[in-house]
């Protein structure tokens, strides 16, 4: 498991980075440094989670997502929609419309992601009785799933091995369609992802061999796609007599904070914002603080997926807007659908999630021996290193500076100050110096340009 | 490799800092979780006995290939009867610091209950000396 290669959704445009060391001061494992003046991140320390996509000023950091045209491979075209996207139009647009213009744009199907949330929370709280370390962790956020096997790995068993609605609706959805006779080749289950962590976890996922799902879109791209359409036919979806299946109100509201939390049983916590979450993490590991909790919803971005980096509006009105929109539909549980009959009982058969492993990060290498001797070398390189964290090494800080040496992946002479030193006991000569900063921030970059970002000719 | 901290005595916001930090380092040498858990939850119970009971202490954590000792020498007011202090339930704490949450009577019990070798050694009126030492 442990050189298991990750498939990872983010990626460094090159021509756009400009190397502002922005993303790397902000990711939460440490996984960038700069070189050659671009942004590059180390994949078996990326968790996915998008802080990277956020920090960037010049958006250099984009999600990879399949082609669009792909959805047209197959005859039966089914976009799994989560609320979130619904909480981004304004009030005035009904679900109705948004759904007739998912299918102009060419899906056949549109299916709610969140309607299995009250079999999953069913399963959940069953597994709260059955499962002995407390507190048990959420499976739902892939970013946190993958921090917690990369930075916390003795907290893996805490995980619930329920797969989350993304995962259960498709096998639901997909199951429905087969048991109306339709071919499985000719089923295409596309999911429109907030987040890069959710498009990381379909292509490769954790506890699981392979998804059902056979494509990713980015909500943005299809938000922009709808958006466009209700402006320039302001009557789609008229005459169309959709009707939209009653979803559970409370299932809606699942992937915001708290939509998990408040249906757990005992003492639950909802975190939201990686940030937080590790803080909470690192005190769980240690003080006895958080001993008696008994349930840990943990949730890579602000405000839930409303957050998500993938997100068109504001986080805050998305959930507003979900939650006044919810209320006003109608609620219904999974089981008033004659539909799903059959499907509901091999659901319940395939929601258990395989083993969940660790994949820790060894800054240090994996033997205990070695890894001591890489310590105590890096210890020994912090007397020398400033303690200025300025990055300007290309590390976000002198202890991953430090780390690097000791993997010989850098050298003390990257540090701008150490340089200094060296020149003034003439160890280094300043064109050396001037090699080394090319090295790390590419050439020409301190040469004078006035079309630099907040520079006078800005943009031109 | 050899880690020292210092820790203040009645400062309950500060306790854990040296457990915290001595997870980091054993976390980064690849030691089995388990263990991790095992030395960190101890030293946690050994810092808060400090904090709890007497004016302030130095942790000195050495950790080699196959082990990590652990001393923790404080400054305060000792322990009269060690075999009295190691029984489950017995405290001596202030209702002051019961209400803080802590003052079970656990902290030493849980001690002796994770670690390999508990060694407590206390002079009355000047201090005490616990070393923690945990084999992986
Ligand atoms: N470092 C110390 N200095 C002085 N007295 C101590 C020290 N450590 C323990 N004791 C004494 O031993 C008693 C038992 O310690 P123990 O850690 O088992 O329980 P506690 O600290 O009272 O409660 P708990 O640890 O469950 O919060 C304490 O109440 C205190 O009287
Ligand atoms: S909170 Fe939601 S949007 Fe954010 S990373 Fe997790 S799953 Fe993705
Ligand atoms: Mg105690």
């Amino acid at each position: 498991m442990l050189n298991e290669s990750f498939y990872h959704a983010l990626n460094v445009n090159t021509d756009q980075c400009t190397g502002c060391t922005h993303c790397m001061m902000k990711c939460p494992t440490s996984a960038i440094r700069i070189r050659d003046g671009k942004a590059t991140i180390r994949q078996d320390w990326c968790v996915d989670c998008g802080e990277c996509m956020r920090a960037c000023p010049v958006d250099a950091i984009y999600v990879a997502q399949d082609d669009f045209a792909r959805i047209f491979d197959f005859k039966v075209r089914v976009a799994l929609l989560p609320a979130v996207f619904f909480g981004q139009f304004a009030d005035t647009v009904s679900d109705e419309r948004i759904h007739a213009a998912v299918q102009e744009i060419g899906f056949t199907h549109v299916c709610q992601v969140e309607q299995t949330a009250d079999v999953i929370t069913r399963r959940m709280v069953q597994a709260q009785g059955e499962m002995p370390d407390k507190p048990l962790i959420s499976p739902f956020c892939p970013a946190i799933v993958r921090l917690i096997q990369v930075r916390f790995p003795a907290l893996v068993d805490h995980i619930i091995p329920i797969k989350p609605p993304i995962d259960a609706t498709s096998i639901l959805y997909k199951q429905m369609l087969i048991g109306q006779g339709i071919d499985e080749s000719d089923i295409g289950l596309f999911y429109v992802t907030p987040c890069a962590a959710k498009i990381a976890a379909v292509k490769s996922p954790v506890g699981e061999k392979q998804s059902v799902i056979n494509g990713v879109i980015n909500m943005d791209f299809l938000y922009n796609k709808v958006q466009q359409l209700l402006i320039q036919q302001p009557d789609v979806g008229q005459g169309m007599a959709l009707e939209i299946p009653p979803i559970p109100h409370k299932g809606a509201l699942w992937s915001l904070t708290n939509g998990e939390a408040d249906r757990m049983q005992g003492r639950c916590l909802a975190i939201d914002e990686i940030h937080n979450v590790i803080e909470l993490l690192d005190q769980l590991e240690t003080t006895d603080q958080i001993t008696d909790v008994d349930f840990l919803e943990l949730r890579g971005c602000d405000e839930g997926c409303a957050g998500g980096v993938l997100m068109s509006r504001n986080r805050f009105l998305i959930v507003e807007r979900l939650r006044k929109k919810t209320l006003s539909m109608k609620d219904g549980s999974l089981t008033d659908n004659p539909a799903y009959g059959a499907a509901l009982d091999y659901l319940d058969e395939h929601l258990t999630l395989d083993e969940i492993h660790p994949r820790s990060i060894q800054a240090f290498g994996a033997d205990v021996g070695q890894a001591l001797k890489k310590m105590q070398q890096a210890r020994n390189l912090m007397c020398y290193l400033p303690g200025i964290d300025c990055g300007a090494c290309g590390a976000p800080n002198c202890q991953s500076l430090a780390e690097d040496i000791t993997r010989r992946e850098a050298n003390l002479s990257h540090c701008i100050f150490l340089q200094r030193t060296m020149e003034k006991h003439r160890k280094l000569s300043s064109d050396h110096a001037i090699r080394i900063i090319e090295k790390t921030w590419g050439k020409d970059r301190l040469d004078k340009d006035c079309r630099k970002k907040g520079a006078k000719y800005e943009g031109k | 490799m050899e880690l020292t901290y210092e820790v203040e005595g009645g400062n309950f916001s500060k306790a854990g800092h040296a457990s915290s930090s001595i997870k980091k380092v054993l976390k980064q040498l690849n030691v089995d979780p388990k263990v991790v858990k095992r030395v960190v939850v101890a030293l946690y119970e050994a810092e808060v006995n400090v904090v709890a009971h007497a004016y302030n202490g130095i942790i000195t954590a050495r950790v080699e290939q196959g082990s990590v000792s652990i001393e923790v020498r404080d400054q305060g007011p000792g322990i009269p009867d060690i075999p009295l202090a190691m029984q489950a339930g017995y405290s001596t704490a202030s209702a002051k610091v019961r209400e803080m949450g802590f003052g079970a009577g656990m902290g030493l019990p849980n001690m002796k209950k994770n670690v390999d070798v508990l060694n407590i050694s206390s002079q009355v009126g000047v201090g005490t000396r616990v070393e923690l030492i945990t084999y992986f």
